[in-house]
């Protein structure tokens, strides 16, 4: 049925083994957020070194396996990339979230982040998968100041 | 009241118990606790008054005028005679129990309040419980900052009760006020009010139940309790969402000061002061949830004539079996007690390794049923288990034992998905 959709097996696959976990030095930049309703949180650190580019995003917290795999899959895209590539992930991401199942991902752009399409479908659950996503645009913003 | 207890028959009365879900799966309500479907007598009575009878209360002098304020009247009556009040003047209708809490608790403290029992300041203290919901949390977290009293609280047990070890401690003459949960809407626990009452009494502090999750399942007689102040809330009792009770001892409401001010609460108005209505209307400002007062009535009429005693008996029932199947799930842990001694139809538990959130989509995409999945309003008691969230079940006169095993088949669903 429809969350077996959401449940994709790359999401579990992330959820079951998390990449990057664990919250690293050096940083530039620690942010903490809260999803008030359901208590998940996040704490993300982000490295950037010369040329803008990503060396490091590391994080820990807690929540359901929504918001877990998609911070973990957030360390894969992000890490290597230049910040102004991982913000564009961002974007493009955010738009798929917030456009109810209706929005046609682009997959160049997302990479494996376009598994959590079948979220979009789920309006109670959309903040968890953008949860660690909104954290690393804070972070990063944060990290440039 | 009905010796036969035939939970088909009370199916039938409940129009969305035999709604199909898309993808064709039939419902399984388990959420009650969080708010209880509504039987076609709630609805009818509710359409026929809107469709026939409407007008606005007190105010009036005509025929649609009269028959709401007859109704709406009628239903405080029944709501009195359903909790066992002494006086019909005693229940205050509000819009649901986060408001009956507020009301009393914005009695304390309050400048224009006279009476020594309502006072409050630096060096008075109130008293409640980490079990509480939030709506019994908040409003008093809020009453000791503006008043400069102190907040003090129960501690719970491992086991989901109450830990009395320190009773003389915490309740002291320095205690104004102790407000606690009739019964706790995740551990299912049923708290012994009369021990805690009697230290109370002891030292002269007023005590409050919160009994939204009493109420609506089990026999309660505020007169046999002998607590100052009881609250709760309809749409937890098969009755519509906007409309909540407060009921106070006549004595105790005449002491206090009002609450909201505005039209029918008052006695005579000047431009500079007014005098105020008698209780219950001091505390009723402004046009009241007419239609929802009266389906609540409607409510608890449905509820006595099926039974109280007889629906108790039912979820106990429930319980147990529901206790005995969740305990064979691999990695589930209620928590909460795990007898059935002063234990309600609520059982929340966390399954190993997998968030509660994730059981709440499976549970309701894939079977049709619906529980609660989060910290349920009452973060503090999650966080002295040391838990983000459970999942919580929560039963009611319509549920069937058939519908547990719709729960546990989910269950093993939920963990087969995530090995
Ligand atoms: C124990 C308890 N107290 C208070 C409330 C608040 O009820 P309401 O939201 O109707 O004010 C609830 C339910 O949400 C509850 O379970």
């Amino acid at each position: 049925m429809i969350a077996e959709s959401m449940y994709q097996e790359l999401i579990l696959e992330h959820y079951k083994h998390p990449q990057g976990r664990g919250l690293r030095d050096p940083f530039d930049a620690e942010v903490h957020h809260v999803n008030p309703t359901c208590g998940d949180e996040i704490t993300m650190r982000v490295k950037v070194g010369d040329g803008g580019k990503v060396e490091d995003v590391s994080y820990d917290g807690q929540g359901c396996s929504i918001s877990q795999a998609a911070a973990s899959v957030l360390h894969e895209l992000t890490t290597g990339s230049t910040v102004p590539e991982t913000l564009a992930v961002v974007e493009e991401f955010t738009r798929l979230m917030q456009g109810r199942g209706q929005v046609e991902p682009d997959e160049d752009v997302l990479g494996d982040a376009v598994a959590f399409a079948g979220v979009a479908k789920f309006p109670a659950r959309v903040k968890c998968a953008l949860l660690a996503w909104m954290a690393y645009k804070d972070a990063v913003v944060r990290s440039a100041s | 009241m009905s010796t036969e207890f035939d939970v088909e028959r009370i199916r039938k009365d409940f129009p969305v118990l035999s709604r199909e879900l898309p993808g064709g799966r039939p419902l399984v309500y388990l959420d009650s606790g969080n708010s209880s479907q509504k039987p076609a007598q709630v609805i009818e009575v509710m359409r026929e008054h809107l469709s026939m009878h409407y007008g606005n209360v007190g105010r009036a002098m005509h025929v649609l005028g009269a028959e709401s304020t007859e109704a709406y009247e009628a239903a405080r009556d029944k709501v009195a005679s359903f909790v066992g009040a002494p006086s019909r003047d005693e229940i205050v209708f509000t819009k649901n129990a986060s408001e009956a809490l507020n009301l009393v608790a914005y009695a304390f403290g309050n400048p224009i309040n006279e009476d020594p029992r309502f006072m409050m300041g630096p060096g008075d203290e109130i008293v409640i419980s980490e079990m509480e919901h939030h709506s019994n949390i908040v409003p008093w977290q809020l009453l000791a900052r503006r008043t400069g009293a102190t907040l003090r609280w129960f501690s719970v047990t491992d086991e989901g009760r109450l830990d009395l070890s320190n009773l003389d401690e915490l309740v002291t003459e320095r205690t104004k006020i102790v407000s606690i949960a009739h019964q706790s809407n995740v551990l299912g626990t049923v708290n012994p009010v009369a021990r805690v009452l009697a230290r109370a009494r002891q030292v002269g502090a007023l005590m409050m139940l919160d009994a939204s999750q009493s109420v609506p399942h089990k026999p309660v007689d505020v007169a046999a309790l002998g607590v100052d102040f009881l609250a709760f809330t309809g749409h937890k009792a098969a009755g519509p969402s906007g409309i909540g009770v407060l009921w106070a001892r006549a004595e105790l409401l005449e002491a206090m000061p009002p609450f909201l001010g505005g039209g029918e609460m008052i006695e005579a108005v000047w431009m500079d002061r007014s005098t105020y209505a008698p209780a219950p209307h001091k505390f009723e400002a402004g046009t009241p949830p007419i239609v929802e007062a009266i389906g609540l009535g409607a409510a608890v009429d449905y509820l006595a004539s099926v039974g109280m005693e007889a629906i108790a008996a039912h979820e106990r029932e429930l319980v147990r079996y529901a206790l005995q199947e969740l305990g064979e799930v691999p990695g589930l842990k209620v928590v909460g007690p795990t007898g059935l001694e002063d234990r309600g139809g609520t059982v929340s538990f966390t399954l190993e390794g997998i968030h509660p959130h994730d059981v709440g989509q499976i549970l309701d995409d894939e079977f049709g049923v619906a529980v609660r999945v989060g910290h349920h309003c009452a973060r503090p008691l999650h966080l002295r288990f040391g838990i983000p969230a459970t999942t919580r079940a929560s039963f009611y006169l319509y549920n069937t034992p058939a519908e547990i095993d719709a729960l546990v088949r989910g269950l093993h669903h939920v963990r087969k998905v995530f090995a």
